[in-house]
């Protein structure tokens, strides 16, 4: 599990696109003057191209707006939107809505957490999976729902959540 | 309706409003706001998250006012009042909002109130006792069940989350006051909570122990570890550095059990730094010397320190300690001369202390051999300041740095070695605007907050400050009417300055010429600039050609003789000021008056009534050649540690060795005490009374908190019961009476007694009874008349690298600890917050070098060698190694140069030229040629070695098995050092 204490290196965390992350954080910065209010959008926008908030990262944007590193990540932890830690290339959602609930929704949720070792709103250290849970998600004629990577999977049990899990992703 | 005066007499003429609160008319300063105003009219409000010294912050919403024309509940401490307005802070809808507010914040606060370390001033528990919080109402709240982890990571204080109540003031003290920010107000909703960092423990954040937050913390989420309610506070004086921060010690049972900074201090408006507010341990500490102790017979000098007290001393009484030393001192002087005997004063002491000391000297030994650390600190300034002004002191006071537009801070570390001046500088720069200039080999945090950061090379600082003042003159920001009126010398000067363009300026100081430009602009630019400088400047044999440029950069600029501006030399001790200022130096009586002047000799024979020696005594330096050379027999040291203070401490250890008599007198048994022949147990400061001098010449009164331990006596009352053993005695009863005679005696003291020293002590000078004391020097007119330019060259430092020294050493200091730790080391929070000490290194010079973070290596000078573990940062350049001097267990001062500035006679500190090795290695080399070789230069050596094929491919390959045939087992850390030296080398 990944915790947002584990630090990564900028130098070694390289995007999707192969860019190296601190270049793109760079290119980030030198569009910006260094106001306070400009602190949120480039907080999003370094998220858009990392995938999350690495501690490195904010602690170059706290030198970029002479701002102390308290006080970035204080910002960060305030919105939902913003992430601490690498979200994993599987993105799982368990629905808790009150149809998914009735019909079995914790013990899906629940077996889950055993199959991937990790709780909501954590990643597997290998980065395959996160687990998240959702309110509904609007298919409650199908419950109880998960959702792979945006495909909705209905009339779940545990077993089929598993099975599901194997199919998806690379490892366990 | 009553009228409440609410303003204070000095606002009383500023313009004023007038407002009605509760029925009554208030009178307010324009600008307070809605709860200043009631709070000075003496109407309370209730409130957690108000605190005079910071913003205000309208978070707690308990000090709601109805204002009439405004809509709803108003929080007070963030209205402004305005004329006219009418305030209600006591109807039913305010006291019902406030209630609920209150329980809904007590809710969530775990109330153990009886464990509670701060049960006695929770500000949480007076304001739900004046507002009436009910059970009934708390019972129907849903309380968490939550119970958050403690943080017990820092050794001074407890982190409690539980009792915490979101008022934000510890953030906001660390923000606005301390500047560190090493706090602030995480997550949301039920979540949020006062986080570091990732939020990790304290311990591991950016914190600087300062304890702003502690201080401010209204309930028990913030508690000290040690902390007792006091008996009764003490006010007093700070003994660590130069600031002299007011404080108030708390005592029980004669201990000190509390420390609280002393909001009207005049230096430090209430703030402590990580020493002032958890290092007093020492004071009450089980190694204090209680009572004087006398050398065994036959205990040679040199053994000490590592054997048992009771091997080396025995126990005395103070008539025949007393009676041993007068007798010594008196055949020493009878066989060979007063001139045989020579006296280290203290920084560390009073006033009074010096005064009686140099007056021991000159009057009852009959010389002038009479000195202390300030020759290794600031002799430099005192030659440099006097020689261009008149006057050696700082000029201006701290509180005109709220007028300074620039800072120019060079060789100098603040935020560690002056942190409340730190924090002042950080205040200005981040929060108000005002530019800074960091001149500084090493990377500090300052650097951080700079403009423009000069990282020049060590001992360059003559040739850095030449080219700025050659870019000012070409650019025309010479203050023209100034140099005119005011100075004398301009013209040498600027044909010196001449030769100093931008490309000899950047060759000699490795500075980009583009950055001296920059730094030059903002400083000639500059309405009022500050030049605030420490050893960086001082301890140079150049040393006094380093504050001459100084003082040439100012007058230059003429900024001098206005508030914000000025000469800021930082002393390092408590009252290294006043230890000068008291004659404790060997050319000049109290006051700075000279000895070889013979109307001053006159007055002061006649003052104490005994023939006075006409010439100038020796300097700390010159004691230890003095010993060898057989001039000096005798050494009186009070309250030094010279044997881990010195330069090149073998040399010193070998005079020290040669002494006939050595008599110490300290509160513990130093690194000099163990070589004693007598020892005298003295008082620290806390128990008893003076003044000490601070940085901006504030002379300040430390007061008796404590009893001595055992029979320790305060320093001047030893000194005098000497004199009278030895036949002079001196009559005092008090600590005032020898400042009676001070100011009898010292003109810049002549208006100084204890009963005008109340809040804010006095600056001098202050010649007569009514002169108020003075706050900037050179309003007028110099000391000496004119302002003098000289026009000083560079002169490059005394030791160079070479191929067997390839890297310069440069001294210093770090925050939690105190010069040689005696004091510091024996205080339990700062010994844990910095166990040890490190040298810090460049990671290119680990790289070449093989070293990982925290490897033992040997660092050798050609004076010596002592092993430190490494740091590996980027705080230094490459080519330079950084070390501290507080451990004896790494005395960096067997590697430091003794060569001294020609006129101060102030050693070379900040320059050596060293090696440094790998322990393992260093010691695997002297039984092995090979390894030695790879030790004497690792990343050369091999390139010279003359290698058989077979060797030379096990060691291409890095065979280890084989090199350790040859070269027998290696130690597990060198075979993995030996293999990627290996594997570095260009074959």
């Amino acid at each position: 599990m990944i915790s947002p204490s584990t630090t990564q290196d900028l130098q070694v965390l390289q995007t999707e696109q192969g860019v190296n992350a601190e270049e793109r954080l760079d290119r980030i910065l030198s569009g910006c003057e260094g106001r306070e209010d400009e602190l949120i959008p480039v907080l999003q926008q370094v998220q858009q191209a990392l995938g999350y908030l690495p501690e490195q990262a904010m602690k170059r944007i706290a030198g970029f707006f002479t701002l102390p590193e308290s006080t970035v990540f204080a910002v960060a932890t305030f919105y939902a939107q913003f992430k601490l830690v690498p979200s994993g290339r599987n993105i799982i959602r368990v629905c808790r809505g009150t149809a998914c609930h009735v019909r079995g929704g914790p013990r899906i949720l629940r077996e889950v957490e055993k199959h991937l070792g990790i709780k909501p709103g954590e990643s597997t250290s290998d980065l395959e999976y996160s687990l998240e849970t959702v309110a509904c998600i609007g298919a409650c004629a199908l419950a109880p729902t998960m959702v792979v990577n945006n495909e909705t999977h209905g009339e779940m049990n545990p077993r089929k959540a598993t099975d599901l899990l194997q199919h998806s992703g690379g490892k366990q | 309706m009553a009228t409440v005066i609410a303003a204070q007499t000095h606002h009383a003429k500023a313009e004023v409003i007038r407002l009605t609160i509760n029925d009554s008319e208030v009178i307010a300063r324009a600008g307070a706001t809605v709860l200043e105003a009631a709070l000075q009219a003496g109407i309370y409000i209730p409130t957690l998250c108000h605190d005079p010294d910071l913003k205000p912050y309208g978070g707690c919403r308990l000090c709601v006012v109805e204002i009439e024309g405004m809509r709803g509940l108003v929080s007070s401490c963030t209205t402004p009042a305005t004329d006219g307005m009418v305030v209600h802070s006591d109807t039913p809808r305010v006291t019902r909002s406030r209630r609920t507010t209150m329980e809904l914040i007590s809710a969530n606060h775990h109330g153990d109130c009886i464990t509670c370390t701060r049960n006695q001033d929770c500000e949480l528990l007076k304001v739900a006792r004046y507002l009436g919080v009910e059970q009934e109402h708390m019972d129907r709240l849903r309380r968490s069940t939550q119970v958050l982890p403690l943080d017990r990571s820092h050794p001074a204080f407890t982190r409690d989350p539980n009792k915490c109540i979101l008022c934000a003031r510890c953030i906001r003290a660390c923000h606005e006051i301390a500047v560190v920010g090493a706090v602030d107000l995480a997550f949301r909703g039920s979540s949020a909570k006062v986080a570091t960092f990732g939020d990790r423990p304290i311990a591991e954040s950016i914190c600087r122990s300062c304890g702003e937050c502690v201080a401010r913390c209204p309930t028990g989420a913030l508690a000290p570890k040690w902390e007792k309610p006091p008996a009764e506070e003490v006010k007093t004086i700070c003994p660590y550095c130069g600031v002299g921060c007011s404080m108030y010690l708390g005592v029980r049972d004669n201990r000190i059990v509390s420390v609280r900074g002393d909001s009207e201090g005049p230096a430090n408006r209430g703030s402590l730094c990580v020493k002032g507010r958890w290092g007093y341990d020492f004071v009450n500490h089980p190694e204090r010397l209680k009572t004087p102790l006398i050398r065994l017979p036959g205990v040679a000098r040199e053994a000490g320190h590592n054997g048992r007290v009771q091997e080396i001393f025995r126990e005395a009484t103070w008539e025949e300690a007393l009676g041993l030393a007068a007798e010594r001192l008196l055949s020493l002087k009878q066989a060979y001369g007063p001139d045989s005997i020579a006296a280290l004063s203290s920084a560390k002491c009073t006033n009074e202390d010096n005064y009686v000391m140099q007056k021991f000297v000159r009057a009852v030994i009959g010389t002038n051999n009479i000195d202390h650390c300030a020759r290794l600190c600031h002799a430099s300034t005192v030659v440099g300041g006097i020689a261009a002004f008149g006057q050696g002191a700082m000029t201006n006071s701290y509180s005109d740095f709220e007028k300074t537009d620039l800072f120019f801070v060079i060789g100098s570390n603040p935020t560690e070695c002056h942190p409340i001046i730190g924090s002042m500088i950080k205040r200005r720069v981040r929060l108000a605007g005002a530019k800074l200039i960091v001149a500084d080999p090493r990377s500090i945090e300052l650097s951080e907050y700079a403009s423009v950061r000069l990282a020049h090379r060590p001992g360059t600082d003559v040739a850095l400050i030449n080219g700025l003042m050659h870019v000012i003159l070409r650019e025309g920001l010479e203050d023209k009417d100034f140099i005119r009126e005011r100075t004398e010398g301009f013209d040498e000067l600027r044909q010196l300055l001449e030769g100093y363009d931008l490309a000899t300026a950047e060759s000699v100081t490795g500075v980009r010429q583009a950055d001296i430009e920059a730094a030059a602009r903002l400083f000639g630019e500059a309405n009022s600039a500050c030049i605030l400088y420490g050893m960086g400047i001082t301890q140079h044999t150049t040393g006094t050609d380093n504050v001459k440029s100084v003082a040439n950069l100012l007058l230059l600029t003429g900024n001098m003789g206005r508030e914000g501006t000025g000469f800021c030399p930082l002393r390092g001790q408590n009252n290294v000021q006043g230890a000068c200022d008291m004659g404790a130096l060997p050319n000049v009586y109290p006051g700075y008056q000279r000895v070889d002047d013979p109307a001053v000799r006159t007055k002061f024979e006649c003052a104490w009534g005994r023939k006075l020696s006409d010439r100038a005594g020796v300097t700390v330096t010159e004691v230890a050649n003095g010993v060898l050379r057989g001039d000096i027999r005798g050494l009186y040291v009070m309250g030094e540690n010279p044997m881990l203070s010195e330069p090149h401490l073998e040399h010193a250890r070998q005079a020290m060795g040669k002494l006939d008599f050595l008599l110490v007198q300290d509160i513990f048994l130093s690194e000099t005490g163990w070589m004693a022949d007598v020892v005298f147990p003295a008082a620290s400061f806390a128990e008893k009374d003076g003044t000490f001098t601070n940085t901006e010449r504030r002379i300040q009164k430390v007061r008796q908190a404590l009893m001595p331990p055992g029979e320790a006596r305060p320093d001047w009352q030893i000194i005098c019961s000497l004199a009278e053993k030895m036949g002079e005695p001196f009559d005092y009863r008090s600590a005032d009476q020898i400042m009676e005679e001070i100011a009898s005696l010292a003109p810049i003291y002549g208006g100084v007694s204890f009963d005008r020293l109340g809040r804010d002590g006095l600056q001098w000078p202050c010649p007569d009874a009514l002169h108020p004391g003075t706050p900037f020097l050179y309003r007028d007119g110099f000391a000496r008349g004119k302002g003098k330019f000289h026009a000083v060259s560079y002169a490059p430092p005394a030791e160079s690298v070479s191929k067997g020294y390839p890297l310069v050493l440069t001294t210093g200091r770090i925050l939690e600890h105190w010069h040689t730790g005696t004091m510091s080391r024996r205080a339990n929070v700062l010994s844990q917050l910095r166990p040890g000490g490190a040298m810090e290194m460049h990671p290119d010079d680990a790289l070449k070098l093989g070293l990982v973070e925290g490897d033992e290596v040997v660092v050798s000078s050609k004076r010596g060698r002592v092993e430190t573990p490494v740091h590996i940062t980027e705080k230094s350049p490459p080519g330079v190694v950084f070390m501290p001097f507080h451990w004896h267990e790494a005395a960096v001062n067997i590697l430091t140069n003794d060569a001294l500035d020609p006129v101060a006679k102030i050693p070379e500190y900040k320059v050596s030229a060293v090696n440094a090795v790998l322990g393992v290695l260093d010691r695997a080399a002297r039984d092995n040629a090979f390894l030695a070789r790879l030790a004497e230069n690792p990343a050369e050596a091999l390139k010279e070695y003359e290698l058989t094929s077979e060797e030379r491919a096990a060691l291409m390959s890095g065979d280890i098995r084989k090199i350790e045939s040859w070269v027998g087992k290696l130690d597990e850390r060198l075979r993995t050092w030996l293999v990627l030296r290996l594997t570095q080398e260009k074959w």
